[in-house]
């Protein structure tokens, strides 16, 4: 009795693709072993007591301070030349580019008696809620008077949200310098990768 | 028979010790996986980190400790306190000295002999077992149901083997009870020689009977949330916490009693107790080294291993063990 046909007819002829271009990736795999290896397991063993007698690589925060690039995006800091005016002139550029729209920039006119900045205006009201920040820098590239950059003190905590919304005398201090700042011309990577000694 | 009022005072200070035993075990754990791992342990919390169980304490109690609105209130809390107490009851067989004599009385070397008590250990640990499904069950949800499905099954199936491995130990001893096991492998080889096929069953089935690592997929925290006890928080979890170390320091004691010699030592058995927590410093080492090492069984491997891998090898260990003891 004649089977009925389940296959096309050109079935039984076909071969495997050759080795043409563009059929490269197509050789057959050696067979891996994966059986199981419980010996080599006991290897894991030594491996881990061996690492009990090194010393271990956590570099102790407080003790010891990675020290940080120099163009490392920390606090905040605004700017003043050197006659006393400060350099931000209230245009909310910053404030524009802000990806995060943490900055707040309220602009007064500049009266001949009561002189901030050296433009016409100056920013009477400057905040950065630090909250909201995410550190970008983007103020610092979007400010044409060079009035802002992010200097490098990450050591920020406060006990409460409101204590985090810099204000403009916040601002204008010298941040505070508790971690060192990797000299660039010493390495070839901006930061040493495993210091050991604190 | 010693006086009641020689036992309840050292009951109370075995209970103790071993409540204090299993908060610094938290500590020598958390110490020697991140020894092993090239990183400090916890070292903040006072010097070398040692009061860092004490601030676990202090955090677990103060956490707001809460019911699942849809849980059964009485199963829900009654769970984690039967898988404790049936842990620290079993530390009642365990001998740990060979008696003393003060004052012309005599202090025993064990809480309780009784003459079965290695089937007492078994029977706690899976009246245990009970606290396992009913805590996740409880919980009415569904990551814990599935979690203590798991975890029960994982533990009745490798409770077979554990017995079965022991088995050897009975026959070679000729007694179900833990103080007759200790003294006949005085002066004799431990019984670590003759049934070193029995050993290694017996700490590949403690390690899945306790849910510790390579056997502790029920509880970690990337499959099922943490398995049967994710409802429970505060000092519920520390009491499930306190269940499992627990039973891994039982555990390492039954292997120290009935594999190792028990409180035997190489000189002055008067000094019975501290062999007794060398060894078992020893096997919880062991246990710590083997969490470290090995990665997580996936359920599937787990089950099978236990049923088709451990059991067969148990059986026949029993099997030769008891024609061993009637040729010889």
């Amino acid at each position: 009795m004649a089977r009925p046909q389940r296959y096309a007819s050109w079935f039984h002829e076909r071969r495997e693709p050759s080795a043409e271009p563009g059929s490269a990736g197509r050789e057959p795999k050696e067979a891996r072993d994966v059986s199981p290896q419980p010996l080599e397991s006991l290897k894991g063993f030594g491996v881990t007591l061996k690492q009990v007698f090194k010393k271990p690589i956590t570099q102790q925060y407080p003790e010891y301070k990675r020290p940080v690039y120099p163009r490392f995006r920390g606090r905040h800091r605004l700017w003043r030349f050197e006659n006393g005016l400060e350099k931000c002139v209230g245009c909310s550029l910053c404030a524009a580019a802000c990806p995060a729209d943490c900055i707040r920039v309220v602009p007064a006119e500049n009266t001949a008696d009561h002189r901030i900045s050296a433009g016409e205006r100056y920013a009477r009201i400057y905040e950065i809620n630090l909250s909201r920040c995410i550190f970008c820098g983007y103020c610092e590239l979007a400010c044409p008077f060079d009035a802002i950059t992010l200097e490098q003190e990450f050591e920020l905590s406060e006990y409460s949200r409101d204590d985090l919304i810099y204000t403009k005398d916040m601002l204008l201090a010298e941040p505070v310098k508790r971690v060192p700042v990797a000299d660039p011309d010493l390495y070839d990577t901006p930061i040493p990768a495993y210091k050991t000694d604190a | 028979m010693e006086p009641w009022w020689i036992s309840l005072p050292k009951a109370f200070i075995v209970i103790n010790l071993v409540l204090l035993m299993f908060a610094y075990l938290t500590w020598v754990e958390r110490k020697v996986i991140g020894r092993m791992q090239r990183r400090y342990g916890p070292n903040r919390a006072g010097p070398f980190g040692l009061l860092q169980p004490i601030a676990d304490l202090v955090k677990l109690i103060r956490k707001e400790s809460f019911v699942p609105t849809a849980g059964i209130d009485v199963l829900y809390i009654g769970a984690p306190v039967l898988s404790a107490f049936t842990a620290l009851a079993a530390f009642a067989v365990i001998p740990f000295g060979p008696g003393w004599e003060v004052l012309d009385y005599h202090i025993d070397g064990y809480i309780a002999n009784v003459s079965i008590s290695l089937m007492l250990l078994f029977a706690l640990g899976s009246v245990g077992i009970y606290g396992f499904i009913v805590g996740g069950w409880a919980s009415e949800s569904k990551y814990s149901l599935l979690g203590s499905m798991r975890t029960c099954a994982q533990l009745v199936s490798y409770e077979v083997s554990l017995a079965l491995s022991v088995l050897g130990i009975v026959l070679m001893a000729q007694s179900l009870s833990l103080v007759d096991i200790v003294a006949t492998q005085d002066g004799d080889w431990w019984f670590v020689l003759p049934q070193a096929v029995g050993f290694v069953v017996f700490l590949i089935a403690g390690t899945a009977e306790t849910n510790r690592a390579p056997f502790d997929l029920p509880e970690a925290e990337t499959e099922l949330v943490a398995g049967y006890h994710t409802e429970y928080s505060g000092m519920r979890w520390g009491l499930f916490q306190m269940a499992e170390y627990v039973n891994l320091i039982l555990l390492s004691a039954l292997a120290t009693t009935l594999f190792l010699g028990g409180w035997h030592g190489p000189w002055d058995d008067w000094f019975g107790p501290l062999w007794f927590l060398l060894k078992v410093a020893v096997m919880i080492f062991l246990f710590i080294w083997l969490r470290t090492t090995l990665p997580r069984l996936r359920y599937d491997q787990l089950m099978r291993f236990g049923w088709k891998v451990l059991l067969p090898v148990a059986t026949a260990n029993a099997v030769v063990t008891a024609a061993l003891v009637l040729a010889l």
